[in-house]
């Protein structure tokens, strides 16, 4: 593979940034968002040159890698921290670096009434670095290093208002969450190891050939649960909701663009091993299915126009999810949907910015209303989003979505019929809930509140916007033509495969769900367009309304499933050394004393019964090397 | 009968002997010293004879003799490697020791009594804690170099009476400090009962108390089985005691609750480096040839002590004995390396016991800055949303808690990782699963911590963080500096452990 000098500017340009910014501190108020901006665009200008180098090697030869330093050598066992930079995470890096200069953009100005502007220009550059540490790792373990990153980075930007005590419990949500996602990547990295000596992707790569299924499987299920966490799927969902809580610029970036697609990501990655291991990759479509019902139909009762964005995000990473389980044929459909989504949720949720910082930070959308006069340019580069979120052709979704809905179709048998049923009913939601958004905010009667003077947002806001917005009007048909994207993908995902007979044909597919749209749409302008709005939201509403609107019990479920046996067995636990061994004890020496030992209050800290403990563990060793050497 | 004059390799010793000679000028300092430049000059004795200590172990690095002291004592790389470690960790403890802001005022007054309030009032100091200290320093770098079983046990008492005294030391709560000093010095006696009765019956069984002849009569297997399986049993009840193995551990939380905050450090970082080389050497050398019999049991011991330190630190409330499960999952983590019983294993242990020291000392060090009107503040509880009042505090906090867990950039991955690794070539397929599970279960209290300071609202009842003396900034500097450097560049030390990492038979 050829190598190159140039790969860890990608990476370092960022972190200077925010070296530089946290170090200079008050010192750097006046310039340091400049800096940030300017760091964070150099990045992606090294990212096209990258491109254009790319570009000009032949296929085989396109992949770049960069060897740092040598990390850990431990005996046979080598890990060196290097990078890695082929057709499938230049895509990333482009993503990460270009929407992620424009949502700096539009910073500038949505932050430029915060005293700490500064400081979340230096997260903002942190973030970015370690995004792009964690997409341009050679292995896994240089992928775990990005991954904890981000979300260091992401707790400290959910978290930034951290002087309301709101945001600060959602960002607590956010970490431990997470924590269990991450734990299921150090399990793979774990037995990665352990099973094939190995942890790099070429290594991991290499010896799936010859690795044992049961391995594979567990190190694909683990991988599973690290996309689940991090990319907020069931069951590790709950906590992208509350990350609301923080700025608007970091929901785009991170909650829409960037950090929860890191999960589709490493799926998409690892393609070798799920390939090998179908156990593995059937959890991974029924984990994509199952949540982008779950989101979308969270989306539908959702009155906070950032939630509402919010699940719906998690329901695009479903069909993401969905795509890159059905293997070869759908990894590089799974990465379009992801790329094309990047543009639209991203201009969808600087939209969202807009509308609040227009409306006082209201983010109630029963609050809104008749928004599409005062804020024309928002409603434009909203609405267009929009129109490529449902998948109305020509506009970048459609592509992207109706490959996968097509792809689930033809998975074969029932398996097929299921998921396609599914991702095709999802669409017809998606549609639903995204008119509703758009009817409530901006084209049904207002509903504001007193004192209300919505305004259309600065241009430094709204360039962004337009920009994201021609990028969701025109990739999809970019990506598609001549299969741009599949082609540029296969030596990374594997050729694309066309599955041998097709269930239903692609004309078929998108006539399907061009209605299935239609249909979403039309309930959802009868109902909020044709009818007023309450400015509250109803409570005498169906179990149904009510469920969703608690987000399908998301919490409730945690508190049952892991909450609460966890705190039972651990109280256990402690109550077993506070009590039983020294109730034991008290046993024993009441026994031999008779009647005369009086009870005692239940307390530890005896010396006695401390020794008692070791003269049994003295005997129980004595006893267990006994019956060893018989 | 004739007399043979003992042959001492001098320049081997010379380590032991400099810290013991230290100790000896503390005491006479202690005896004859002005009161008022008393603390001055035993500081600087203390730090010295470290130095010239460590400078001497230096000298010798390369050599390595069966017979430094008439085949008592050892000198090989893994000798030098551990009290190298011990040295550094020392000297850095001592500089925690310094800030006497911790230690009772007189160590004989009765807690309550109107001599204690007199002293107080006079601003004494407790200066016996430094010829304390190198007293214990000199038995912890005999301990692991010891080659036979009465010399192992001599450093074990050398190392242990000076720590009872110095649990005993705590200037605040001084009832809670000597009653758990009374309980290590009980469960320590007890213990090293054990031990001198695992020596009768290996004496029994094999007619000979160094390592060698142990070794030679298991290979030989002449002696009668019953007396080596006893003799192994109740050594290891004796040394498992001093690391705080399960089920040998009950002492350790209430000791290092009690303990002054900067000796529970000393103590829970050196003691451990020392005990652990005793260990690897007993296993290594002397036990070797007879390991079907005593890994099985190990290997519970091990997975036991992982599981039972990570769970029950879940849900301790107090970050002192938040730490003292905490180490005791970490020797459950390091027998790992015990029961590999090979080279990658001995690397990896003696890698993994400098950064856990290191580390262990850095926590506590950052402990000893939170406090109130009352003294240091251990209740966790009370140290929510520190990370918003002393970010940096907090954040150094952080980071040795996420070394403990084992993430990445911290040395504590490298010595996880490769720790776990050695159990793995060897075959030790249950304490792989045991460690990685236990790990996420740890990784979960050390993360707790990490929320409750940097994501719930501060307290405000008068908790609040001090500037740290210049001394303790450098040891907490130091440690965190040396555990982000492991985290990041391990190759060169893990390089020199991997050469020079052996054991002399």
């Amino acid at each position: 593979m050829t190598t190159s000098t140039s790969l860890v500017y990608l990476i370092a340009l960022p972190l200077l940034g925010a070296t530089i910014l946290l170090l200079a501190g008050r010192r750097s108020d006046k310039w340091g968002h400049l800096l940030a901006t300017a760091l964070s665009a150099s990045s992606f200008g090294v990212g096209l040159y990258q491109l254009s180098q790319m570009l000009n090697r032949p296929t085989e030869e396109r992949g770049v890698s960069q060897k740092l330093f040598s990390w850990i050598s431990v005996g046979s066992f080598n890990v060196d921290a290097g990078l890695l930079l082929d057709q499938l995470s230049i895509c990333f890096v482009l993503l990460i670096t270009g929407v992620g200069t424009l949502i700096h953009i539009y910073s500038i100005s949505y932050m430029s009434h915060d005293e700490n502007r500064r400081r979340f220009f230096a997260y903002l550059n942190l973030f970015i670095a370690a995004m792009l540490l964690l997409v341009l790792g050679d292995s896994y373990l240089n992928l775990y290093v990005g991954w904890e990153g981000v979300g260091l980075a992401s707790y400290l930007l959910i978290g930034f208002w951290n002087q309301k005590p709101a945001y600060a419990t959602a960002s607590k949500k956010a970490f431990v969450m997470n924590r269990v996602g991450d734990m299921g990547l150090s399990f793979a990295i774990m037995i990665a190891f352990a099973t094939l000596g190995t942890v790099s992707f070429s290594g991991v790569e290499e010896a799936s050939h010859t690795a044992s299924k049961a391995a594979l499987t567990a190190i694909g299920i683990m991988l599973l649960v690290a996309a689940t966490g991090k990319s907020a799927q069931f069951p590790l969902q709950a906590w992208l909701g509350d990350a609301m809580a923080g700025p608007t610029p970091v929901s785009a970036l991170i909650h829409a663009a960037t950090m929860v697609t890191a999960g589709v990501y490493l799926i998409v990655r690892s393609n070798f091993i799920f390939d090998a291991a179908p156990t593995a990759q059937l959890l991974v479509v029924i984990v994509g299915a199952i949540t982008l019902m779950f989101g979308a139909l969270v989306g539908t009762a959702k009155d906070d126009i950032k939630k509402a964005l919010a699940a719906s995000t998690m329901s695009q990473i479903g069909y993401m999810v969905l795509g890159a389980g059905l293997g070869p044929a759908g990894y590089a459909f799974a990465i379009m949907h992801l790329l094309t989504h990047g543009f639209f949720k991203a201009g969808m949720f600087l939209g969202a910015g807009s509308v609040m910082h227009g409306m006082n930070d209201q983010v109630d959308m029963r609050r809104y209303g008749a928004l599409r006069k005062f804020m024309p340019i928002t409603f434009i580069t909203f609405g267009l989003g929009y129109l490529a979120i449902i998948g109305v052709p020509p506009f970048a979704g459609f592509y992207s979505k109706d490959a996968i809905i097509e792809t689930a179709f033809n998975a074969g048998g029932v398996k097929g019929i299921l998921l396609g049923g599914t991702a095709l009913l999802g669409a017809a939601i998606t549609a639903f809930y995204m008119t509703r958004v758009m009817v409530l905010t901006f084209t049904s009667k207002e509903r504001w509140e007193d004192n209300q003077h919505p305004h259309e947002s600065p241009i430094l806001m709204w360039l962004p916007m337009a920009i994201l917005a021609i990028g969701s009007v025109t990739t999809g048909f970019l990506f598609t033509r001549g299969h741009a994207l599949v082609n540029w993908l296969s030596p990374v995902v594997g050729e694309h495969a066309e599955s041998e007979e097709m269930l239903l044909q692609p004309m078929v597919v998108s006539g399907l769900a061009l209605l299935a749209v239609a249909i979403g749409v039309a309930i959802a302008v009868m109902k909020y367009q044709r009818a007023d709005v309450e400015t509250v939201a109803p409570q005498n509403v169906s179990i149904f309304t009510r469920i969703a609107r608690k987000d399908l019990m998301q919490d409730s479920f945690n508190e049952a499933v892991f909450m609460r046996p966890g705190q039972a067995l651990t109280s256990l636990l402690v109550k077993g050394d506070e009590n039983v061994v020294d109730g034991a004890v008290r046993g024993i020496g009441r026994t031999a004393l008779g009647a005369g030992a009086s009870l005692r209050k239940t307390q530890t800290g005896f010396a006695r019964s401390y020794a008692a403990l070791i003269l049994i563990g003295a005997i129980a060793l004595i006893a267990g090397i006994w019956v060893v050497t018989q | 009968m004739t007399f043979t004059a003992p042959v001492l390799n001098y320049a081997q010793l010379a380590p032991m002997l400099i810290v013991l000679g230290g100790a000896l000028i503390g005491v006479l300092i202690e005896a004859f010293g002005p009161r008022a430049s008393r603390h001055a000059s035993q500081l600087f004795i203390t730090v010295a004879s470290l130095v010239a200590a460590f400078a001497a172990l230096v000298r010798v690095r390369n050599q390595s003799s069966v017979d430094a002291a008439m085949g008592s004592v050892g000198f090989d790389g893994a000798g030098v490697l551990l009290q190298g470690t011990i040295l550094i960790i020392a000297l850095l403890s001592v500089f925690l020791i310094a800030d006497q802001e911790n230690f009772t005022a007189l160590a004989a007054a009765v807690p309550g009594s109107s001599e204690e309030r007199e002293s107080l009032q006079l601003d004494l100091r407790v200066t016996e804690v430094y010829p304390l200290t190198l007293f214990a320093v000199a038995g912890m770098l005999l301990f692991p170099v010891s080659t036979d079983l009465i010399t192992l046990f001599v450093a074990l008492e050398m190392l242990s009476l000076p720590l009872y005294l110095m649990a005993g030391l705590s200037r605040r709560r001084r009832l809670m400090s000597q009653e758990s000093a009374l309980k290590y010095f009980l469960l320590g006696a007890f213990s090293s009962a054990f031990l001198l009765f695992g020596v009768a019956y290996l004496y029994g069984y094999s007619n000979s108390v160094t390592f060698a002849g142990i070794q030679a009569s298991i290979t030989g297997g002449s002696g009668n089985d019953v007396f080596l399986l006893l003799g192994i049993a109740f050594i290891s009840v004796g040394l498992l005691f001093k690391v705080g193995a399960v089920p040998f551990h009950a002492w350790s939380p209430d000791v290092y609750q009690g303990a002054p905050t900067a000796i529970t450090g000393f103590m829970a970082a050196a003691t451990k480096v020392a005990a652990f080389g005793a260990i690897l050497r007993i296993f290594y050398v002397a036990f070797a040839n007879a390991e079907w019999q005593w890994k099985p049991a190990l290997v519970l011991i091990a997975i036991v002590t992982m599981v039972f330190g990570s769970v029950v630190a879940i849900t301790q409330r107090d970050v002192k004995r938040m730490l003292a499960y905490s180490s005791i999952a970490h020797a459950g983590f390091l027998l790992a390396g015990v029961i590999a019983l090979s080279k990658s294993g001995l690397d990896a242990s003696i890698f993994y016991l400098f950064a856990y020291g290191i580390a262990t000392v850095g926590a506590f060090g950052v402990v000893t800055l939170v406090r109130d009107s009352a003294g240091e503040v251990t209740d966790l509880n009370r140290w929510s949303g520190l990370g918003k009042r002393s970010p940096l505090v907090a954040s150094v906090f952080a980071f040795f808690l996420l070394a403990f867990a084992g993430i990445p950039l911290t040395s504590g991955f490298i010595g996880k990782f490769s720790i776990f690794s050695a159990a793995y070539e060897t075959g030790s397929t249950a304490i792989l699963i045991a460690g990685v599970l236990s790990s996420a279960i740890a990784a979960f209290f050390y993360i707790r911590v990490i929320v409750l300071m940097f994501f719930k609202d501060p307290v405000e009842d008068g908790t609040s963080v001090v500037i740290p003396s210049a001394l303790t900034t450098t040891t907490i500097a130091v440690t965190s500096l040396i555990t982000l450097i492991l985290g990041i560049f391990p190759a060169p030390l893990i390089n020199f452990i991997e050469s020079s990492a052996f054991f002399i038979r």
